[in-house]
């Protein structure tokens, strides 16, 4: 046997969100770069290897990262347990009965709100169990938060 | 409910007046530093005009601690524990009886002296600022409302009243005695971690000291005296000395820190259903764990303490942290001892012998293969760094040292998987890992509330996954390390029937 993925894709909108989101780290590099060729003039050859390196990798990043992160991230929710998909280079899947679930969160930071995304986060009684899924469409998100907070206050007990 | 705990007084309670001795001397230690400012200014500024700055420190302090006595309150109802505390900014604290977890009465000396304990009531919540400390009650006081606390029945939605009398503290014969310590086992001592980082602490606190003073340590008479017997001798003479000094103090501070904590141990079953703990020397710690709590145990045998055949036992309980101070902590329920006596021990807890016994599973040849690499990589690299200091003109018995750190990576790493193991037992996952800190958790299946399946870059090219148990308990997650993906998912469906199978496909070609 073995553990199929989630059903659920997230919003494509996330593939163009991860990339915005990992360009001000690569620019920091470049700028940083830049200024090392204004303050000095040795070295010359390695500079521009080291400049040519990190616009190689900064370019493979931008690119596949989020495609790979597209087909990695995935969610689904049925009656009994919320399953989830992340990552791209290492990848990790939890899942959690509904009936253990706590709390169930959604949260919007400024760059997810002009995509109009959201994260949706499940707690349980566990420390280190909360499930994330990054970057749902918000309508998506909100329905789901709806479902899950109707689908736990029906389930009885302590969740621990 | 109870009759007795619904008849018990439910109006606002002080703590033991008593603590009126206890608080002031603790804080006014507490302030020293503060009050030695306070009277060095009152000398120095205005000619000493300001004197009474010191006295009148002193007894703000005094009045202070004072008035935290005054505007502590407690209230125990038949739902909840409630305390009251602060005078300008009121502050109560509630926590639902049914949340009760484990009760922990710890008496220091002080407190011993004036018969008084403090109470510590644990909560399952993994927040920190959940629970609640009563600091202090009459000893005779503390101990019954620990009994109270919990021997009352739930009283969550849906539970049925229990028959009255279920709240009545139960009479001494009720309890079963599953250990107790054994003097001998002082002997194991010197092989904990303990009396390393106790002389580790004194010879940092000795040395700060010495910086405090601003004295130089060659200053000091017996240092001086020490050194220069230490300059007439042989530097390989020099090492020995100092080995041997330093092992016959970690092995004294070693037995004193196992006498001091877990002197006159005891642990008792109580038949409604608690395991009750005892130990201490000076300060004198009971601590009881509702049996419906405990999740599992850690049975846990560091490469010393398994060098001599023993071992050490905690508990997995919701509200409590397994992982404890240099003491133990509150989840200890056996000091080390011998290895047998800790399985025993474990067996009886879980009152079944099984998931102490079972041959674990192996995790197979690529498991094998990523302990010897993720050993044997960081020594390569330090040879390569030896290789280039030699290359710049550094001695050559740095190479020399690189080296040999490469057989005690392999041996380490040989270890590491011979430790690597899982299994179910009846009700139980069983989990083995690590070698400096090996430990074999034990975890109901019923305590688990979730999977989380890891798999690294590195990972997935060696087929491998790394899965994590989360649970309400002790230390949160348990993880069963670098398990062949297949067994991994039959592993997480075996254990939790249900909850993986709609997520559950046959392998392709299969």
């Amino acid at each position: 046997m073995q553990l199929r993925d989630p059903a659920h894709h997230v919003s494509p909108r996330a593939i163009i969100f991860w990339t915005v989101r990992a360009v001000p780290g690569w620019l920091l590099v470049l700028v940083g770069q830049l200024l090392w060729f204004l303050v000095s003039r040795d070295y010359a050859a390695l500079r521009f290897a080291a400049l040519g390196a990190t616009v190689l990798v900064a370019a493979t990043h931008l690119i596949v990262m989020p495609q790979w992160r597209y087909r990695v991230h995935r969610w689904e929710v049925t009656g009994d347990a919320v399953y989830t998909q992340s990552g791209w280079l290492s990848q990790e899947r939890r899942i959690a009965p509904i009936s253990r679930v706590q709390t169930v969160d959604i949260e919007r930071g400024p760059l997810e709100q002009l995509f109009g995304l959201a994260n949706v986060t499940v707690t349980t009684a566990s420390a280190a169990g909360p499930l994330r899924i990054h970057g749902l469409d918000r309508a998506t998100a909100e329905g789901l938060v709806a479902e899950l907070t109707e689908a736990t206050s029906r389930s009885e007990g302590d969740a621990t | 409910m109870s009759v007795t705990s619904a008849q018990r007084d439910e109006s606002w309670r002080r703590l033991s007046p008593r603590m009126l001795l206890v608080h002031p001397v603790r804080e006014l230690a507490r302030a020293i530093p503060a009050l030695l400012g306070l009277v060095v200014a009152g000398r120095s500024v205005g000619d000493g005009g300001l004197w009474w700055l010191g006295p009148l420190g002193v007894i703000s302090v005094i009045a202070l601690s004072m008035l935290r006595w005054a505007t502590t309150r407690y209230r125990i109802t038949p739902e909840q524990v409630q305390l009251r505390t602060g005078l300008l900014q009121r502050k109560t604290v509630a926590t639902p009886a049914d949340r009760v977890r484990s009760v922990d009465v710890t008496a220091s000396p002080l407190h011993r002296l004036l018969g008084l304990a403090k109470v510590d009531i644990g909560t399952g919540s993994h927040e920190s600022a959940s629970g609640l400390s009563l600091d202090s009650l009459p000893a005779a006081e503390a101990a019954a409302l620990r009994a109270e606390l919990l021997h009352r029945a739930p009283v969550g939605p849906g539970a049925e009243p229990a028959e009255p009398g279920a709240g009545v503290v139960a009479a001494a014969d009720d309890d079963t005695e599953l250990a107790r310590l054994d003097p001998r086992w002082v002997r194991f001592a010197p092989f904990t971690m303990s009396g390393v980082l106790g002389a580790a602490a004194i010879l940092g606190v000795g040395w700060n000291l010495l910086d405090r003073l601003a004295l130089t340590p060659t200053d000091v008479g017996p240092v001086r005296v020490v050194l220069e017997h230490l300059e007439r001798t042989e530097i390989w003479l020099d090492i020995l000395q100092g080995l041997v000094a330093l092992a016959v103090l970690v092995t004294i501070l070693a037995i004193g820190g196992y006498v001091l904590s877990y002197w006159g141990f005891r642990l008792t079953r109580h038949a409604q259903g608690t395991l009750h703990v005892t130990r201490g020397l000076l300060t004198t710690r009971a601590t009881s764990i509702e049996e419906r709590r405990l999740r599992g145990v850690e049975l846990a045998e560091p490469l010393l303490l398994r060098a001599v055949h023993a071992a050490r036992l905690s508990g997995i309980t919701t509200g409590l942290k397994s992982k404890g101070g240099a003491d133990g902590g509150s989840s200890l329920l056996l000091p080390p001892a011998p290895r047998e006596v800790a399985r025993h021990l474990a067996a009886q807890i879980l009152r079944d012998s099984a998931p102490v016994d079972i041959l674990l599973t192996g995790h197979g040849p690529a498991a094998r293969r990523r302990r010897f690499v993720r050993a044997l990589l960081p020594a390569l690299i330090l040879v390569g760094f030896a290789g280039m200091a030699i290359s710049v003109g550094a001695p050559l018995w740095f190479g020399a040292a690189a080296v040999a750190t490469i057989p005690v990576a392999a041996m380490l790493a040989a270890d590491r998987y011979r430790s690597l193991g899982h299994a179910l037992a009846g009700t139980c996952l069983v989990i083995r890992q690590g070698s400096l800190d090996r430990r074999r958790d034990v975890l109901e299946c019923d305590g688990i509330i979730g999977w989380n399946l890891r798999e690294s870059f590195f990972q997935r090219r060696a087929g491998l996954a790394t899965l994590t148990a989360t649970t309400a308990a002790g230390r949160q997650q348990y993880a069963v390390t670098d398990v062949p993906l297949p067994l991994a998912v039959s592993l997480g469906n075996r254990a939790l029937p249900g909850l993986l199978g709609e997520f559950l496909t046959p392998t392709p070609g299969v």
